[in-house]
């Protein structure tokens, strides 16, 4: 006890990650119980629907007016549906095996929490970087760390010993191996605008304004990074290797209690995190350009502008969940056969020759 | 048969109108549920549902406007009952005076409210028009055995059915207005 | 058919060639005979009724019935026929094709109606042309069904003879949708108290009179009467006299409506839920053959089976109301060692088969009951031999009634005495087992089915033995002191065969499940014969029966097989 606070107190560095990384999770985890919410919820008003409006806590719900407001929301739910998961029966079946079938789900959770480690969520806090890990090779450790999401979905199809969870895994790693790429050729482009593989340059070279945004110079890689990064998160209309109608639940078929409640935190952890990438991508990061919030700020820079930042980094992700929650209850699934055509045939090409395009663009204007 | 598919257009396979009219129709839903009051849920406990005319509930028994049993205990409903809900205990031979010209009543009728699939059938063949098919749709109990309805409990449930036909009464007032010749 | 060859090759001398008539029902050509027994075997002039039923055309009746005389009165087998046309000089007048010309059957006063004629007391002609399905026959039938309920009360739902319904059966296939009778229905006596087992309902009835014909040329008991005129018309029982003799209920059988309803059975179930198996009666000698109705593991009625051998349609109502112990609460459940306490099957069989290993030759008795099956008998008798056993029976005698109730009451005494059990003088050993107990000679006895302390062998000789061994269904003073205690069943629960008076062997079958541990006899001393002697009498009860047909005398040179014995059974030579 006395060497961990010797560390602390002496590593400020050490101590000041920890303080991030607790933070970040802190801030990731009812996010992800929230999503779980916004997609209820939406998915409800988007059919007609009325959504979870029944979890009311003891004292709060007493309150007038707020209370009734908060509980119709369903604003409890996330508690209860937590709960749920942890009271249920953890049932796991003879047949399968055991040590992958516990396994699983923890790799399929890790590698999403890991991938944010990089993400610039906030310009400074104090003096602090708002980054976990400010890397020179952010991008390719992001693309690292999602090709092994893919382990925890292929490993519970083959842990569980049964068709439909098998065939789901299958699916999953023939379709991320595929989107992988389509991904890694759009985000190509990008960096050869911004010239630097580092996430925090990313953002800085989006700063100057809306047009220096890289969804405007480039749509086509943002459009391409997108559909991918649906395909990478199983997301409808991509969500083939758990479609329900064909797999009755995919990969997590055989998962019961706290052990599918993690797969579905992997569902939507993937999500934010793949917002958040797109929003560092594209979308300027935590950068606003108005009323001066795009400007980065020094070191001393006011703690005010610092949570704006933040701030504006969260709506933005926000939104982006949005767009992936909507897109669910609006497109039907697809085919396999679409959706390989669509990766393969489609995006890998037009990935490519975005990249050639630019290229030739970025030659002809240093010849000028 | 093999259904021809329609030609796309080359911007129908770039998918953006199918994303567009997506997206309208479920903007379109989401305004009206969020503004319009196009919710279509029922809150259940809360708010109730009217019961349409010739809904098939839970059969009960009734009892005529006279406060007899109409069953007679013909077991025609426990025959053709599909999932073998119903149970009856004939009356057995003993006389009983109080069943006047009727001669019969079940000793005991039990249905298994958790067995009944609410198909209708007793009903359809009661000759005696003595079982119904009611509007009770939210049947629950704490323990099986509570599930198992007895004779007082249909009774209780079913109430009394207005019969205008009153065959039974309309035989004993027949057969009082004529002469009869006994044997001995 | 079986029927009558078996009546014929017991009780006649082979037929001489049957003298034949040509006769054509709807079109068909079928070669009847000329006589045919009637009611009482007499050969009388075959009926239309009969002829159509050969040719494989069912005529609808009521009053008819094959056992009883004829009287003719419902008018439901009304049929259309035609007679070959008598030319002015007594020569068949032909057609142009060659073929007679039949004249068919007109109102003498109307010549385009046509006339039917009762098919069950018309006798047949040759070239007579009979038309059960023709328009005109089914306008009669129609006609006649109407009239008939035009007073009836229609109370299908509170009848007990609901579903084997002569009126019901022929209204669905002949009758009419809707009543056009809109005036008030006669009503007439109903819950009428025939007699102590007999109830009537007189609205119910068809006035076809095979009660009153049954109990007066059948049982001889003439109590039953038509009573008052036209529509008001109801049988009845002579004033003052109770309809009461041993064979009421069968008119409850012959009755094709619901008129007249047994007491024992009245409200007790609907007949279509009721499992029929054949069986015999076990009440006496005769061995009545037997219809169990049962349903979920209780018998509800026994009702006669038709064979001509043995009961013709009759059984006696002591017989038919003598199956309420198979249901009786106090049923010997468990069996039981009192000896080690043991409380299985394969346990106490065992240490059966043990102590009877061991006891010395002549020291065992075996007293069994000539109301098991015969093979439980052959199986006794097996183990007897091996033990140099006395072995016996116990006489039952009542009194005999010269129609169907025979002095022995024992179904199965031929069988005992087939099997070895017995000699033909039943019980002449028991003395001697009683001497041998009280002398000591005799330590071990077996008995199965009998309270011996009721016949010949008194408590205080029996409570001498060092080893009782005793298989019963029901409670008694034996089963009491058994040291071994082995539930049995009764012949409702398990198959066999009874030898009845006449030395017919009859098969009963399995109609209920066992109540309790109760197993059937066969089955463990099947196991205890296995154990004691080492021979193997199985597997299976139908290897056991063939195994038995095999080596008692009398069956082999009959030469039967348990899937030969058939539901009529088998006469033997004794």
């Amino acid at each position: 006890m006395q060497a961990l606070l010797d560390i602390l107190t002496n590593h400020r560095e050490v101590a000041m990650s920890l303080a991030k990384i607790v933070a970040v999770l802190a801030v990731l985890l009812p996010m992800v119980a929230y999503s779980v919410l916004a997609e209820r919820k939406l998915s409800a008003l988007i059919q007609n629907r009325v959504g979870p409006n029944r979890v009311a806590l003891p004292l709060i719900g007493g309150i007038p007016i707020l209370g009734p407001f908060l509980t119709r929301l369903g604003f409890w739910q996330p508690l209860a549906d937590g709960l749920k998961s942890f009271l249920k029966e953890d049932f796991t079946p003879a047949h399968v095996r055991k040590a992958y079938f516990w396994l699983a789900p923890a790799l399929a959770l890790v590698p999403a929490f890991m991938t944010m480690a990089v993400i610039p969520f906030g310009s400074f806090l104090g003096r602090e970087r708002m980054v976990l890990a400010d890397l020179n090779v952010g991008i390719l450790y992001t693309f690292g760390i999602v090709s092994l999401g893919v382990y925890g979905i292929v490993l519970a199809g083959y842990a569980a010993n049964s068709k439909y969870p098998f065939l789901g895994g299958i699916r999953s790693s023939a379709q991320l191996i595929s989107y992988e790429i389509a991904m890694g050729m759009s985000v190509v482009p990008v960096f050869m605008l911004v010239g630097d593989l580092n996430l925090s340059k990313v953002i800085a070279y989006q700063s100057d304004g809306l047009t220096s945004w890289l969804v405007f110079k480039q749509p086509v890689a943002f459009v391409i990074f997108m559909v991918a990064a649906f395909a990478e998160t199983n997301r409808l209309p991509f969500d083939l290797p758990e479609s329900e109608t064909e797999l009755v639940g995919g990969y997590h078929t055989e998962y019961s209690s706290m052990k599918f409640a993690l797969f579905f935190m992997g569902e939507y952890s993937n999500m934010i995190a793949s917002s958040a990438m797109m929003v560092t991508l594209f979308l300027g990061g935590w950068t606003l350009p108005f009323f001066g919030l795009n400007a980065t700020p020094n070191e001393d820079g006011a703690i005010w502008m610092g949570l704006a930042h933040i701030g504006i980094f969260l709506a933005k992700v926000m939104c982006l969940l949005v767009v992936f929650i909507w897109v669910r209850w609006m497109l039907p699934r697809f085919r396999y056969d679409q959706l390989m055509d669509l990766g393969w045939r489609r995006f890998i090409p037009l990935g490519l020759a975005n990249i050639v395009v630019t290229a030739v663009i970025l030659f002809l204007q240093a010849k000028q | 048969m093999i259904i021809k598919r329609t030609e796309l257009s080359w911007l129908e396979r770039m998918y953006f109108p199918t994303l567009w009219s997506g997206l309208r129709v479920t903007a379109r839903h989401f305004y009206d549920t969020l503004f319009r009051g196009g919710r279509v849920t029922m809150e259940y406990p809360e708010q109730r549902w009217t019961v349409p005319e010739g809904y098939r509930g839970a059969p009960y028994l009734v009892k005529d406007a006279e406060d007899r049993t109409k069953c007679v205990s013909c077991q025609l409903c426990e025959f053709v009952c599909p999932p073998k809900a119903i149970k009856i205990t004939p009356p057995g031979p003993a006389v009983d005076p109080t069943t006047g010209n009727v001669e019969k009543r079940p000793r005991e009728f039990e249905i298994n409210m958790l067995r009944c699939i609410f198909c209708g059938f007793c009903q359809e063949v009661c000759p005696e028009e003595a079982i119904f098919l009611m509007k009770d749709y939210s049947l629950t109990g704490l323990s099986r055995k509570e599930m198992i309805y007895d004779k007082e409990k249909l009774l209780s449930l079913g109430g009394v059915h207005n019969d205008q036909i009153r065959k039974w009464k309309k035989k004993e007032a027949e057969a009082a207005s004529q002469e009869a010749f006994k044997p001995e | 058919m079986s029927t009558a060859t078996a009546a014929n090759t017991e009780t006649k001398p082979p037929a001489p060639a049957v003298e034949t008539v040509r006769v054509k029902v709807d079109g068909r050509v079928v070669d009847v005979p000329r006589t045919l027994p009637d009611w009482q075997g007499k050969p009388q002039p075959t009926t239309m009724l009969q002829a159509c039923a050969i040719a494989g055309a069912e005529v609808p009746h009521y009053c008819y019935h094959p056992k009883l005389p004829i009287a003719g009165n419902c008018r439901m087998c009304l049929v259309e026929f035609g007679t070959p046309m008598m030319g002015p000089d007594r020569k068949p007048v032909l057609s142009e094709d060659g073929s007679p010309k039949i004249a068919r059957s007109v109102l003498p006063y109307e010549p385009g109606t046509p006339r039917g004629a009762i098919a069950c007391a018309t006798p047949i002609s040759p070239g007579m042309e009979i038309y059960p399905s023709s328009p005109a026959t089914k306008q009669m039938r129609e006609a006649v069904l109407e009239s008939l309920l035009i007073n009836h009360p229609l109370d299908c739902p509170i009848c007990d003879q609901a579903g084997e319904c002569k009126l019901q059966e022929y209204s669905v296939e002949h009758g009419q949708a809707e009543s056009r009778f809109a005036e008030v229905k006669v009503h007439k006596p109903k819950q009428v108290d025939l007699g102590p087992r007999i109830m009537l309902d007189d609205e119910r009835c068809v006035l076809c009179t095979r009660c009153i014909r049954f109990s007066r040329d059948v049982a001889q008991d003439d109590a039953l009467g038509i009573v008052n005129r036209g529509s008001h018309n109801s049988i009845a029982a002579f004033p003052g006299r109770q309809f009461d003799n041993n064979y009421t209920l069968n008119t409850v059988d012959i009755c094709p409506v619901g008129a007249l309803t047994s007491k024992d059975f009245r409200f007790r179930m609907r007949v279509w839920f009721l499992k029929e198996t054949r069986s015999v009666c076990a009440s006496c000698a005769t061995g009545c053959n037997i219809l169990i109705s049962s349903r979920e593991e209780s018998v509800y009625r026994y009702e006669p089976r038709q064979n001509d051998a043995v009961n013709a349609c009759w059984m006696c109502d002591s017989g038919r109301l003598n199956y309420k112990w198979i249901g009786r609460e106090d049923r010997l459940l468990n069996v039981r060692s009192s000896r080690s306490g043991a409380r299985a099957w394969a346990a106490v069989v065992a240490e059966i088969a043990e102590t009877l290993r061991s006891a010395p030759q002549g020291s065992v008795a075996v007293i069994a009951s000539a109301r098991q099956s015969t093979e439980e008998l052959y199986l006794l008798k097996k183990l007897a031999a091996h033990l140099g056993a006395l072995t016996d029976s116990v006489e039952r005698l009542g009194e005999g009634d010269g129609f169907l109730v025979n002095a022995d009451r024992n179904p199965n005494t031929n069988g005992a005495r087939m099997t070895g059990i017995c000699f033909t003088e039943v019980g002449i050993q028991i003395p001697k087992i009683a001497q041998g107990i009280r002398s000591g000679r005799i330590h071990t006895l077996i008995v199965f089915g009998e309270d011996v302390t009721r016949h010949g062998i008194d408590s205080e000789t029996l409570s001498k033995v060092s080893t009782l061994i005793v298989s019963d269904i029901l409670p008694n003073e034996t089963t009491r002191r058994a040291h071994f205690l082995l539930p049995g069943c009764a012949y409702a629960e398990k198959r066999g065969t009874f030898v009845n008076a006449k030395g017919r062997l009859q098969r009963f079958l399995k109609a209920v499940e066992p109540r309790g541990e109760a197993r059937p006899e066969w089955e463990f001393l099947q196991e205890l014969v296995h154990q004691v002697t080492g021979e193997n009498l199985g597997p299976g009860f139908e290897a056991l029966f063939n195994r038995m047909a095999k080596d008692v005398p009398a069956l082999a040179s009959a030469g039967v097989e348990w899937g030969k014995v058939g539901d009529l059974g088998a006469p033997l030579t004794l």
